[in-house]
């Protein structure tokens, strides 16, 4: 690459949008950029975002595909409200992203996509980058696609091939615009690609980069310095990566084989691709013929004494109701993943939603209760597994894991954990029956667990099902009271699990006029309005709850210590029903149901209304 | 390890709750009497089933035992023999639980040659929930529910495990005890899925449902028992037998001590099901039913397929690391 004519300047954070139609590879040109940041010792917070059909007719918006990152040097936990600069490979796109564009934003567009055709199939009347719609804007019409022909020439592909080098043309402009070190993307180019491949898409990038420096579209470049983090080995992850992850590392922290069974699902499939790249660590997998018998097979392997675990998404989990009711009386270790998605039915199925809470407390028939976990991030979906494992094992108990959409595809830097770091998840199986008295399954410990007996142990033979058992000998009871008493002794076991969390920690001042409380993977976006707002010197803290059943213990004293809570989700009240129910507390929503996160400025927004009315109030009472 | 002896030794302290006379209890007998044969101790031993009076029956081995949920045993035992394949799993289903709310699962379970031995209860009839018909009733059958009679084709059991590619598919009868003792040994001794129907009389909704196949007097000329290498030779005179006459069977007479055309001879081991399909099709009263094994093929089991792995405790944390940090990683020091 050409020597730089001026120095770079510093920037704190950029937020690149990458659009075009789901075959351009837009969603390499933003794995890319985020590999390669990371590299550079920056933090970053990614979010793909697909149309749910595979491959929409070209150049429509139905077919638009995106990928936003946020780049920084400080840290960061969302891909960001708005965007710096968008980069747009057809009219279809353009239009459709423009929204999420920041006045004066820097908008990148591939001018030979807007001919005629182009602007017919988006269905446009009229060119938008001569009607006057981006003059609030700094556009840049990039020739990419007539670039990248020129410039990968030599090399003798094919007309098509040269025209897909595109996406790397469009990498070179971002990398050089952001002084991202090109070296990275060389090597996976070299790796990836077949030789005359490789080199069309290397001179693609080149010609993008020197694009950026030598023709006058951009008036600077910016550097982004690098992160300080904590020390240790990083990677990148996606939440469902993470997941799949914490699922085979629980399972050798408690010294047993995982059997994960799972019906492909959006966006849920990629923990089942996932596991089963590892059953070099004993991971099973196991695809069964629907959602009910992915979960029945794992409720039989945890029955023979694996870590039993199933996934899916908000339909699929419906079907598995009945399973989880049964192992909520079997009284085995299992977890229960859902990826949440848009619903109801089929709903949005690529799309972000927190509307499956209510699903995992409460939906089952029967008095089922089982603890419900959601993880706050791609990387917390690591931790999350392995404590809801910790929990199913020590209270014999089906547990809930939730996570949604947005974290499962979004990708952040991981500080990958050291394996002898973690605390061995600890189980005991009965080997013999004292004295003579027969065994009894249903006999209770400390933490109200009963024995997990397992086949193939002599002298402890015994039949479990799903009909009420007689408190301590398991057999089959009709009895109202023994009844009454199962169904109280199986809910304060699973309200043991309070003494198991760690203590809850609240974000900013413990008591004041507004407490934020989120859940899963509101976490980011909760979490920078709340500094931005403490540093703004309001009276702001926020709680972000991992532990959705049962509550943590000091949840309710924490509620009271506010004058307003509100609980902001991506569904229509739902925790905040909970809770209100929970504590006769007078819980505020922040709701938004669109099948999108939600921006940072939602939640400002949200927390200057209930200021001004906390103000307004006082002076009303003086 | 124990190794029991006696069928009382499998038999276990809870209350059996089948009607009395219910076709349930020789089935059960006959189980307690194969078990203690098999030298296989009985906590190695797990009886899954799902619901129906039928799904009862783990609850009367003294073995492990897992009572399902309506239609799911199959997936159940799926779960439990991919991770226990030291175990021998059985299921026990009836002809609600398996082929109408749990067909699926049974076809697949069979399809992956799962290593279990599925013993389906067939009483043409939902007991449990107090008589309405079920996929295997026969037509115009009066239950609860169709008080004019059924109305449509029934499911053949038989039809279905074929379908799914079984490799050891066999018929009974609950009092037919020799036969049905015979049946279940075959069924336990096969490597892979192993699926039985057995012919079970409900008296309290469906009584007599199976009369020509049971009762002494007349069930020679309405059943004809496979023999691998022998002819389908049946009837009180052993003087007819089944033919194959171009696609399709027949029953043929012999006249005079000669059979005028060749009766069929039995190969359970033909990897070509489509005989075996036919001759479950055959259907009282215009055919004889067949009882026995109708196949028994050898096939590598779903765990043979399967590419599990087993590392030890250090081997698994040394590939855990390795895959964890798999791809592009960077350190901060
Ligand atoms: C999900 C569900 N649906 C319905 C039932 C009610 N139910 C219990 S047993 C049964 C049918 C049993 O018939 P079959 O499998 O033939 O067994 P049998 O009782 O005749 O042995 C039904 C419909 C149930 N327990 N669960
Ligand atoms: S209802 Fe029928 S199948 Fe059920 S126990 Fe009674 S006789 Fe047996």
């Amino acid at each position: 690459m050409n020597q730089k004519a001026t120095e770079p300047e510093d920037t704190k954070s950029v937020v690149i949008r990458i659009t075009g139609d789901s075959g351009d590879g837009i969603q390499l040109v933003g794995a890319q950029t985020a590999l390669t940041s990371a590299l550079m010792g920056n933090d970053f917070s990614t979010f793909p975002d697909y149309p749910a059909e595979i491959r929409a007719p070209k150049g429509t918006t139905n077919g638009v595909s995106g990928f936003q990152i946020q780049i920084a040097s400080d840290h960061v936990a969302t891909p960001g409200d708005e965007v710096d600069v968008l980069v747009a490979f057809n009219p279809a796109a353009l239009v459709s992203n423009l929204g999420q564009l920041k006045p004066q934003g820097t908008v990148v567009v591939d001018v030979d996509a807007f001919d005629a055709r182009g602007l017919r199939t988006a269905k446009l009347e009229s060119n938008p980058l001569e009607d006057g719609s981006l003059d609030d804007f700094h556009l840049v019409e990039a020739p990419i696609t007539s670039q990248t022909r020129l410039a990968v020439k030599e090399t003798g592909v094919s007309h098509k091939a040269a025209t897909q080098s595109r996406n790397f043309f469009a990498i070179g402009i971002l990398f050089w615009l952001y002084s991202r070190d090109p070296e990275p993307t060389l090597n996976y180019i070299r790796g990836k690609f077949d030789e005359t491949i490789a080199k069309a898409n290397e001179a693609a990038l080149r010609a993008g980069w020197n694009f950026g420096e030598t023709t006058e579209a951009f008036p600077r470049n910016f550097n982004l310095p690098a992160t300080t983090v904590q020390p240790g080995i990083y990677r990148n992850i996606t939440g469902n990566e993470a997941l799949a992850y914490g699922l085979v590392t629980a399972a050798h922290l408690s010294g047993r084989e995982l059997f994960y069974g799972a019906y492909p699902i959006t966006p849920a499939s990629s923990i089942l691709h996932k596991v089963s790249q590892l059953s070099d660590c004993g991971a099973r997998t196991f695809q069964a013929e629907d959602e009910i018998a992915a979960i029945c097979a794992a409720i039989g392997a945890s029955f023979g004494g694996a870590m039993g675990a199933t996934g899916s998404s908000g339909p699929g989990i419906a079907l598995k109701t009945e399973a989880i009711g049964y192992a909520v009386m079997l009284e085995l270790p299992l977890l229960i993943i859902n990826v949440q998605r848009g619903g109801p039915s089929t709903g949005l199925p690529t799309k972000v939603e927190q509307t499956d809470l209510f699903q995992a407390v409460m939906g089952r028939n029967g008095e089922a209760p089982l603890p419900v976990l959601a993880a706050s991030g791609p990387g917390d979906c690591f931790d999350t597994v392995v404590e809801a494992w910790r929990l199913a094992c020590k209270l014999m108990t089906p547990v809930m894991v939730l996570s949604d959409a947005y974290t499962a595809n979004g990708a952040e830097p991981w500080c990958i954990p050291e394996l002898s770091s973690l605390e061995p998840i600890d189980v005991q199986h009965p080997t013999s029956v004292p004295g003579s008295s027969p065994f009894q399954p249903y006999a209770r410990n400390d933490f109200l667990a009963r024995p997990w007996a397992l086949p193939g142990t002599p002298g402890l033979t015994h039949r479990i099902g799903g009909i009420e058992k007689e408190d301590g000998s398991g057999n089959i009871s009709y009895d109202p009271i023994n009844h009454e008493k199962m169904v109280h002794l199986r809910a304060k076991k699973v309200e043991m699990a309070q003494q198991l969390y760690s203590s809850t920690t609240v974000f900013g001042e413990s008591a004041g006029e507004l407490l934020i409380l989120s859940w899963g993977g509101t976490l980011g976006a909760c979490r920078e309005a709340a500094v931005k707002a403490q540093k703004a010197g309001r009276s702001v803290s926020h709680l972000h709850l991992r532990h959705l059943n049962p509550f943590p213990v000091e949840l309710g004293n924490i509620l009271r210590s506010f004058k307003t809570v509100v609980a902001a989700e991506l569904n229509d009240g739902q925790l905040r029903q909970l809770l209100r129910a929970e504590f006769l507390i007078d819980v505020q929503g922040l709701n938004k149901v669109r099948g999108e996160p939600f921006l940072v400025r939602d939640i400002t927004k949200c927390i200057e209304v209930h200021l001004s009315i906390n103000n307004t109030s006082h002076r009303g009472a003086a | 390890m124990s190794v029991l002896q006696k069928p009382t030794d499998f038999t276990s302290d809870q209350e059996i709750r089948w009607c009395p006379g219910c076709g349930d209890f020789a089935i059960l007998a006959q189980m307690k009497k194969l078990l203690p044969t098999l030298g296989i101790p009985p906590e190695d031993i797990v009886f899954v089933s799902g619901i129906g009076c039928s799904s009862r029956f783990p609850y009367y081995l003294e073995t492990y035992g897992i009572h399902g949920i309506h239609g799911r045993a199959p997936a159940l035992a799926t779960g439990l023999a991919r991770m226990r394949p030291d175990l021998q799993t059985w299921v026990v289903t009836g002809d609600g639980d398996g082929l109408s709310i749990g067909c699926s699962h049974l076809i697949h379970a069979l399809r992956r040659n799962v290593n279990i031995k599925i013993l389906l209860f067939n009483n043409q009839i939902y007991g449990l929930t107090k008589g309405q018909f079920s996929p295997t009733s026969p037509q115009g059958l009066v239950t609860g529910s169709t008080p004019k009679g059924t109305v449509h084709e029934p499911l053949n059991a038989l039809s279905v495990a074929l379908a799914g590619k079984a490799t050891f598919v066999a018929r009974s009868v609950d009092t037919n005890a020799k036969h049905l003792g015979e049946v279940l040994r075959r069924a336990a001794l096969h490597r892979g899925s192993a699926f039985v129907e057995i012919y079970q009389n409900c008296h309290i909704y469906n009584d007599g449902a199976f009369d020509y196949a049971k009762n002494a007097k007349i069930k020679a000329n309405h059943v004809v028992e496979l023999n691998h290498g022998e002819p389908l030779i049946f009837g009180t005179e052993q003087d007819l037998a089944v033919g194959l006459n171009g696609p399709r069977l027949e029953t043929i007479k012999q006249r005079g001590g000669e059979w005028a055309d060749k009766p069929l001879i039995h190969d359970e081991t033909n990897q070509d099901s489509s005989l075996a399909q036919m001759i479950a099709q055959m259907r009282h009263p215009e055919m004889p039913e067949a009882i026995g094994v109708f196949r028994a093929i050898k096939a590598p089991t779903h765990n043979d397929l399967m590419p599990d792995q087993s590392p030890t405790t250090k081997e698994r944390a040394k590939r855990l690391k390795k895959q964890l940090t798999s791809g592009q990683t960077w350190t901060v020091a």
